[in-house]
């Protein structure tokens, strides 16, 4: 199938990129409560770097498979990891959409995180690019998998909050 | 072994060993001097007398290296190191840096190459790093070229020794370190090849950036009474605490430089120390949504679960639950290190096995659950000791002031003590 040349209903494009934007504000704006309910239950969340992604290796930086390993990661974050305060501001490039027929919804968009610590010290922290398949379910739209690939395998300090 | 004193920081009486402007505090290993992480001259003289020093240091993986010609490069602290696999399978390790004017060789982190070729003048080196050819050696039409007596015997690759033990490829500058297994000690290679008894394969890999000196690192690995005081996420799960059966063994070497931290997660007990104590780890009492995530089982008939082994001066082995990785750090400057997960499962995992280990290196790396704090908690450190001066020190007298295997305790400061042993006498610093 040539896949530029499935047509995409704009107003389900209109739908879902408002929807990645909105993933996107719920983290810079902490709301981290409600980023589980992106998601799929049975979603896969995976980060990784480039490199490994090419290498085909299983394991990156975090994998999370189902919304209960989601909201863990979440809880963590708030009641159990020990971290220094700062936020994050995703950039987000322009998304490729590509309609794979069967109700999935391929998606890539490149980002960059800029990470400000509390000091007011802030770099660009995460450059990558979301490889998403996106489920449209009349109004309900949900990512099923999320593979976050880093440009670089090495990460400044840590990560905690959700790319 | 006979120090001598490094030009650089000029050996004057009446100061410090090696002529450094303090002394190691009259306790012992029990006081660190704060002054060791941030001084760019004790950096210096670490270069000199720890990673060109008679010590074994990581370089990579063997199975980097399967083919003829497979290389890639590490460092040896700051300096640049290419390890390669030889025709006839040996693998040979040198400093990268071209004999003709200092060039890397290899810019690549990996590859595959019939011989070593610099990209600056084609200065072309075998697989053992000895000089081959060099372009224009005559000249060009009859003009220019080396001179009669230049000879490309006299010109090589500078060779460090290398040894291959239980799947690591280990490098040393000096002649005078003993073979891996006397250096590590017995009890530390038995442990090794437990853990390396059958092929290994890469599952990932990523590294991780701090902002402290190495030895913040260092000690933080060997730091069995942090564990599960600054890593909630462990005590909360059951999957390693303190009142499990568990302990410290130092090394049965000459020198008490390297230990095993270890656990056995069937013995809990819980210890009422943890239910009184303020233990901020303790009071997180939530379950998983996702419990797969420690999903394990028993590898191993010796019931250790856990397992963290570090092996001076910056190799850190790890088996946690099913979670088998290699840990190396290597020093970026005097406040910054790079901190290399490579995670390793066995050729032959099923697939429930493999997923398992996928599921649970969610608990280490730079996004590790039990594990991300250490990013920050050493560069707390490193900020909280600026400005400290030259008579402020750590203070560690936990588990008693000397160095020696704690069976059934962890809550012991006594592999920090060690490193420090195994620092001062090294380093000169008596
Ligand atoms: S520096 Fe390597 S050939 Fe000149
Ligand atoms: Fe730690």
């Amino acid at each position: 199938m040539n896949r530029s040349a499935s047509v995409l209903d704009p107003a389900v494009r209109a739908r879902v990129t408002d929807f990645l934007v909105d993933y996107a504000h719920a983290i810079d704006d902490d709301r981290l409560e409600e980023w589980p309910g992106f998601f799929t239950d049975d979603a896969l969340y995976h980060i990784t770097t480039r490199e490994s992604a090419e290498a085909d290796l299983p394991i990156g930086i975090m994998h999370c498979t189902g919304r209960g390993m989601l909201e863990d990661r979440i809880k963590a974050l708030r009641t159990a990891n020990v971290f220094e305060p700062h936020t994050y501001c995703h950039l987000l490039g322009a998304t490729r959409l590509t309609d794979r027929g069967d109700g999935v919804l391929e998606a890539r968009t490149n980002f960059t995180v800029t990470r400000t610590m509390q000091d007011g010290g802030g770099e660009a922290f995460a450059i990558g690019k979301y490889l998403d398949e996106i489920v449209v379910d009349g109004d309900a739209i949900a990512i099923r998998s999320r593979r976050v690939i880093l440009e670089s395998r090495r990460v400044d300090v840590l990560l905690v909050i959700p790319l | 072994m006979a120090l001598t004193s490094s030009e650089s920081c000029g050996a004057e009486s009446g100061q410090g060993p090696a002529g450094l402007p303090f002394d190691w505090p009259a306790e012992g290993v029990t006081r660190v001097p704060f002054q060791v992480f941030s001084d760019p001259e004790i950096y210096k003289l670490e270069q000199e007398r720890i990673f060109r020093g008679p010590v074994w240091h990581f370089l990579c993986l063997e199975l980097d290296l399967k083919e003829t010609g497979d290389y890639r490069t590490s460092f040896i602290g700051d300096t640049p190191i290419i390890v390669v696999r030889d025709r006839e399978g040996a693998i040979n390790g040198m400093v990268n840096r071209c004999a003709h004017k200092g060039a890397l060789v290899c810019h690549k982190e990996r590859g595959n190459a019939k011989a070593l070729s610099c990209l600056y003048h084609s200065w072309t080196y075998d697989l053992k790093g000895q000089l081959m050819g060099l372009a224009f050696r005559d000249g060009v039409r009859g003009k220019g070229g080396m001179p009669g007596d230049f000879s490309t015997k006299d010109h090589r690759l500078q060779p460090i020794r290398t040894a291959v033990f239980a799947g690591m490829v280990f490098g040393t500058f000096s002649d005078e370190t003993p073979d891996v297994e006397t250096f590590f000690g017995s009890e530390m290679c038995k442990i090794l090849k437990r853990n390396f008894s059958k092929p290994v394969k890469l599952l990932g890999y990523h590294s991780q950036v701090i902002h402290n000196n190495w030895k913040l690192y260092a000690e933080n690995v060997r730091d069995a009474y942090h564990a599960t005081l600054l890593h909630t996420f462990y005590t909360t799960f059951k999957i390693n605490r303190l009142d499990m059966d568990g302990g410290i063994r130092i090394t049965d070497a000459a020198k008490p430089w390297h230990h095993l931290s270890f656990a056995k997660r069937a013995t809990l007990e819980a210890a009422e120390e943890y239910k009184t104590a303020e233990v901020h780890s303790a009071a997180y009492e939530n379950r998983l949504s996702g419990p797969e995530l420690i999903e394990a089982w028993e590898e191993f008939d010796d019931g250790i679960t856990h397992s963290i082994q570090a092996l001076f001066p910056t190799l850190t082995i790890q088996f946690t639950l099913n979670s088998l990785a290699v840990r190396w750090f290597t020093p970026r400057g005097v406040d910054k290190t790079e901190l290399f997960w490579m995670y390793l499962g066995y050729e032959d995992d099923s697939e429930a096995e493999a997923r398992m280990r996928v599921m649970q290196s969610n608990l280490t790396g730079a996004a590790g659950l039990v594990s991300l704090e250490d990013g920050c908690i050493n560069e707390f450190v490193q900020r909280g000791t600026r400005g400290s001066g030259q008579s402020a020190n750590a203070f560690m007298e936990m588990g008693g002031k000397t160095v020696e295997s704690s069976e059934g305790s962890r809550a012991t400061e006594v592999a920090i003590r060690g490193f420090w042993t195994g620092y001062r006498e090294i380093m000169g610093f008596a």
